[in-house]
């Protein structure tokens, strides 16, 4: 089976084990548990990888087990992961171990909660390590379905709408996605050669211009709206507010990478053409993502809200780094979704646990919270601080990279798009300064909010994980890089062939 | 021809040698026990689906009117499964005091329609092919009946008889036009000679225009809604799995093996009828309140997708058209197979009646939420494998405009599936259905229907297994 399939295969024994469960404590320790064995399985995956490479192999793709499944079609279960997937995996793991301890005291059918929360991560991981497109894809689907569950059932606000709103417009994604892989599979292979889903395989062979042109904007979109790509990124705020927490941190943390890892491990790796060639269309949007997205979270009232659409314009710049298509611009990318994987956990984390505490999320209702809980807000204000991109934490790191991976195109549409991109640092500084100053500053305009307690041991530990690792990036980000670097190479070399650089 | 070659027709002979004995034991049981022969109905058709798996014979028999081929026992295969889970389903129901003095005429009309989709799906000729038709359209209308009591039921079948019966006419017609002109109905021997004329193409119309009334697709779909909502519902599972099975497989044969050469013109056809079948069946199946009428819209879009496996047009196509049938015949009886629980038990049949159903039972709500999963096709469950191949057939061909309109329907057909999953897991209610104990047939029904989803889609030795007597087509 190989180290790799563990990844699937723990989350599903934890699974199966949760349902033999009874009651509230035995189920979360269970999850606790396999989770944890999750974040140990990943630390070791990384100790692993490094010590391989630094042993001098350069294969493209370590660890891998191909395992036929439908052979006359050529689908095989064929995994494997480079040094962008160990990261991705890393990260999920983190997220996922601090979102069971953030829902520790879920109360309302808390074995299903477990269930369904681990399902998705199932999905994550498979999506993760898959090199294979149609175990990707199935993988994808199986991520994106338990969403709909956990936000109707556990959510808040206008869940039910919120919960079919998201699951349709992802699974509607997914409908684009579908086709777009379809057309790359049957264009896998010259005339007469059978047909394969394997990335590496495919990656060999030049998929003629004009079906790129045709299935490029479907991967593209596909995985893009799961990336919050503008217009289609109107179901994250409402998903995002409406989920309870872990799934929140989970969702923005996580699998919003799913799409800009998609988009660059399947939609630009396989087709550079059409990527070079449409990427006009794509920056313009996720420009208009990143600054909209900003623009949006200033003059949101609902911490959540505020979250969910610097999310949008986070991710936004995710998909902008990786469509500049220089090395700079992608390794600033792939940082920028660790970074902001762990900081947006540590948000909604932040926020669920505000809530749990003064159950209102209106910024105007609260105020001066630093005084009452100052673990907490202080927290808070270094999840802000990275976010807007303060020095020596992740945020800067990354959008620094990116920034000057932007710069490097000459030409006037590259530097005018960037601009405007450079723009969101500012208007990031106004809406996270602005919550900060009215949610933890100031008078405490609650008089019920004096009695309130600070972290207890759980919360602490989730948020000072997340913590830690967002400080690990921003001081020694080199570690971080150096394990990407070599992994985008291959896909570089595609992309240079087309734009020159 | 020798009595060994009659052993080519052992599906066949095996079925009515089960009703004939049901028959006989009818007529000797005393009244009280009667409920047994419940028992040994369901006992000889699991002995009658286990020899069907024996290794079997192929050839022709009657000069090519009939004929064996592996891929004719793996569908018969496929359906005596699927008849075997309605059968296990419907004891429950047939326990009911109203049942009392006819349900050996249940088992015996069921089965007899079961031949008659064999006798269609080894046909070799059109003669045979329409015989098959008839004697499993004509039994249906006596099930759909089957409730005297229920004016309703009464109505189905009525309906049913009359809409399959102007259909058949309309087949007919178009299968004396081919008579007519290449003076010959046999399969093999029309293959070479068809060609494309203004009469043919008349011919072909009325031969599909029929073939579609039979599989209720869009535009002629209007007798199902009705009928489907009439009937009791195991035999509303039936009619809209078995049987609208066998007929998309019997198509699929005559299309590619009789109307080849003008394949440009029946995928025209077949490419806008999928399309009208997939969104308006959609369409409909969102405003529906009635779980059984619910279903039968859901039903009529699978068929649509059944569709894109026919325009595929190759061997893909036939592969995931019949690895389809079986996904499709787990998951529906599972979803069937809840609501008739659910039915015998309170006889609620509305979506609002199984508001807050997950919290009294757990269980049969589970179920009903993997068989919805597999009707929309959401991996991990045997749905997602289906439709991807069906869709990957279709591909093969460059249909990706369809196959696009195609994954488009899937997000509106999740979209009603999760209305039924928000009724079941998120909304509250003051009186759901209270927790009750399911006896242990329908337990078993479900179990196997479970067991159908979870495996079909990861053992890709079934699929496997499929292809190989495919390209013997």
């Amino acid at each position: 089976m190989g180290f790799l399939s563990l990844l699937v295969l723990i989350p599903t024994i934890t699974i199966i084990a949760i349902l033999f469960t009874k009651g509230k404590e035995q189920a979360r320790l269970v999850a606790a548990i396999g989770t944890g064995i999750q974040l140990v399985l990943a630390g070791i995956l990384v100790w692993m990888y490094l010590s391989e490479r630094s042993a001098g192999n350069t294969a493209q793709m370590l660890f891998t087990t191909d395992f036929v499944w439908f052979a006359n079609l050529n689908i095989h279960y064929f995994i494997g992961v480079d040094g962008i997937s160990v990261a991705m995996i890393a990260l999920t793991a983190v997220v996922l171990f601090a979102g069971i301890f953030a829902s520790w005291e879920v109360e309302f059918l808390n074995r299903e909660f477990f269930i369904s929360l681990i399902l998705l991560s199932t999905g994550v991981f498979g999506f993760f390590i898959s090199l294979d497109l149609f175990t990707m894809f199935l993988f994808y689907e199986v991520a994106v379905i338990p969403m709909y569950l956990l936000i109707g059932i556990w959510g808040t606000g206008p869940k039910e709408y919120s919960a079919m709103k998201l699951t349709l417009m992802l699974m509607g994604g997914s409908a684009l996605l579908l086709v777009g892989l379809l057309g790359i599979y049957m264009n896998s292979a010259p005339a007469g050669q059978p047909l394969t889903f394997n990335l590496l395989e495919i990656a060999k062979v030049t998929i003629p211009i004009e079906a790129q042109r045709l299935f490029f904007p479907l991967t593209f979109v596909g995985f893009g709206v799961l990336g919050a790509l503008f217009p289609f990124h109107t179901w994250s705020p409402d998903g995002h507010a409406s989920a309870p927490t872990a799934v929140s941190m989970l969702h923005a943390g996580v699998l919003m990478k799913l799409g800009g890892y998609g988009c660059f491990r399947v939609a630009m790796y396989l087709m550079p053409e059409a990527a070079h060639e449409m990427a006009w269309i794509f920056i313009i949007l996720t420009t208009i993502s990143v600054v909209y997205g900003a623009f949006g979270a200033i003059v949101q009232k609902d911490l959540k809200y505020i979250n969910a659409y610097s999310s949008v314009s986070h991710c936004g710049l995710v998909l902008f780094a990786l469509l500049m298509m220089n090395q700079t611009a992608m390794d600033g990318a792939i940082i920028q979704m660790i970074s902001h994987g762990l900081m947006t956990a540590l948000f909604f984390a932040l926020i669920g646990m505000i809530y749990g505490r003064t159950h209102t999320r209106n910024i105007y209702e609260m105020g001066g919270l630093m005084k009452v809980i100052p673990f907490l807000s202080v927290v808070y204000v270094i999840a802000g601080l990275a976010s807007l991109g303060l020095p020596g934490l992740s945020g800067f790191v990354a959008e620094m990279t990116v920034f000057v991976g932007a710069f490097q195109h000459a030409d006037t549409f590259h530097r005018v798009v960037t601009i405007i991109v450079t723009t969101s640092i500012v208007i990031t500084a106004v809406y996270i300064l602005r919550v900060v100053g009215i949610l933890l500053l100031g008078p405490i305009k609650d008089e019920h909010f004096t009695h309130l307690t600070d972290a207890k041991w759980y919360e602490r530990l989730s948020t000072v994980a997340l913590v830690l690792m967002i400080a690990a990036i921003g001081l020694a980000p080199l570690w971080l890089s150096n394990m990407i670097q070599h992994s985008l190479v291959p896909v570089i070399q595609k992309l240079s062939i087309v734009t020159g650089i | 021809m020798n009595l060994n070659s009659f052993l080519l027709m052992r599906h066949e002979i095996v079925l009515v040698a089960v009703a004939l004995i049901l028959l006989i034991a009818e007529i000797f049981t005393s009244p009280q026990n009667k409920g047994r022969i419940r028992g040994l109905a369901i006992i000889l058709f699991a002995i009658n689906t286990i020899i069907g798996f024996f290794p079997a014979t192929t050839g022709t028999l009657f000069g090519g009117m009939y004929s064996t081929l592996p891929i004719h026992v793996i569908v018969k295969n496929i359906l005596n499964i699927g008849t075997l889970i309605v059968i296990i389903q419907s004891n429950t129901w047939l326990k009911n005091e109203e049942n009392k003095n006819k349900f050996a005429e249940f088992y015996i009309v069921l089965i007899s329609t079961l031949v008659g989709m064999f006798y269609m799906i080894s046909a070799g000729d059109f003669l045979m092919f329409y015989l098959g038709l008839e004697l499993a359209t004509i039994p249906l209308a006596a099930l759909t009946a089957y409730d005297t009591t229920r004016n309703q039921s009464a109505e189905a079948g009525i309906k049913l008889i009359l809409s399959s019966a102007f259909s058949s006419g309309i087949m007919l017609y178009g299968i004396s036009m081919i008579y007519g002109m290449y003076g010959n109905i046999y399969f093999d021997l029309l293959n070479p000679a068809i060609a494309m004329n203004s009469l043919t193409v008349l011919a072909f119309v009325f031969f599909f225009v029929g073939m579609a009334f039979k599989i209720s697709l869009v535009p002629f779909h209007l007798w199902a809604a009705d009928v489907y909502e009439g009937s009791p519902v195991n035999v509303t599972s039936y009619l809209s799995v078995i049987s609208k099975g066998a007929a998309v497989f019997i198509l699929t044969v005559i299309l590619f093996k009789v109307f080849p050469t003008i394949s440009d013109l029946w995928q025209k056809v077949v490419w806008v009828i999928a399309v009208l079948t997939m969104t308006i069946g959609n369409l409909f199946a969102i405003r529906q309140q009635n779980l059984k009428r619910f279903l039968a819209f859901s039903s009529i879009s699978q068929a649509g997708f059944l569709l894109l496996g026919i325009i595929g047009g190759n061997e893909m196509g036939m592969t995931s058209i019949v690895y389809y049938m079986l996904v499709y015949i787990f998951s529906n009886l599972g979803a069937f197979g809840v609501i008739s629980a659910i039915s015998n038990v309170s006889g609620k049949e509305n979506m609002d009646d199984y508001n807050g159903l997950y919290h009294t039972n757990p269980k049969l709500s589970l179920t009903m939420m993997l068989a919805l999963f597999s009707l929309a096709g959401i991996p991990p469950v045997a749905g997602f494998f289906g439709k991807f191949f069906l869709f990957t057939a279709a591909a093969q061909k460059g249909f990706y405009i369809l196959v696009l309109i195609a994954t488009i329907n899937t997000i509106i057909s999740l979209y009603y599936y999760l209305l039924i999953v928000k009724a079941m897991f998120i909304n509250k209610s003051e009186s759901p259905i209270p927790y009750f104990k399911s006896d242990s047939m329908t337990r078993l029904g479900l179990a196997i229907c479970i067991a159908g989803i979870v495996i079909t889609g990861f053992a890709s030795g079934l699929w496997e297994m499929i292809t190989k007597v495919a390209f013997g087509m």
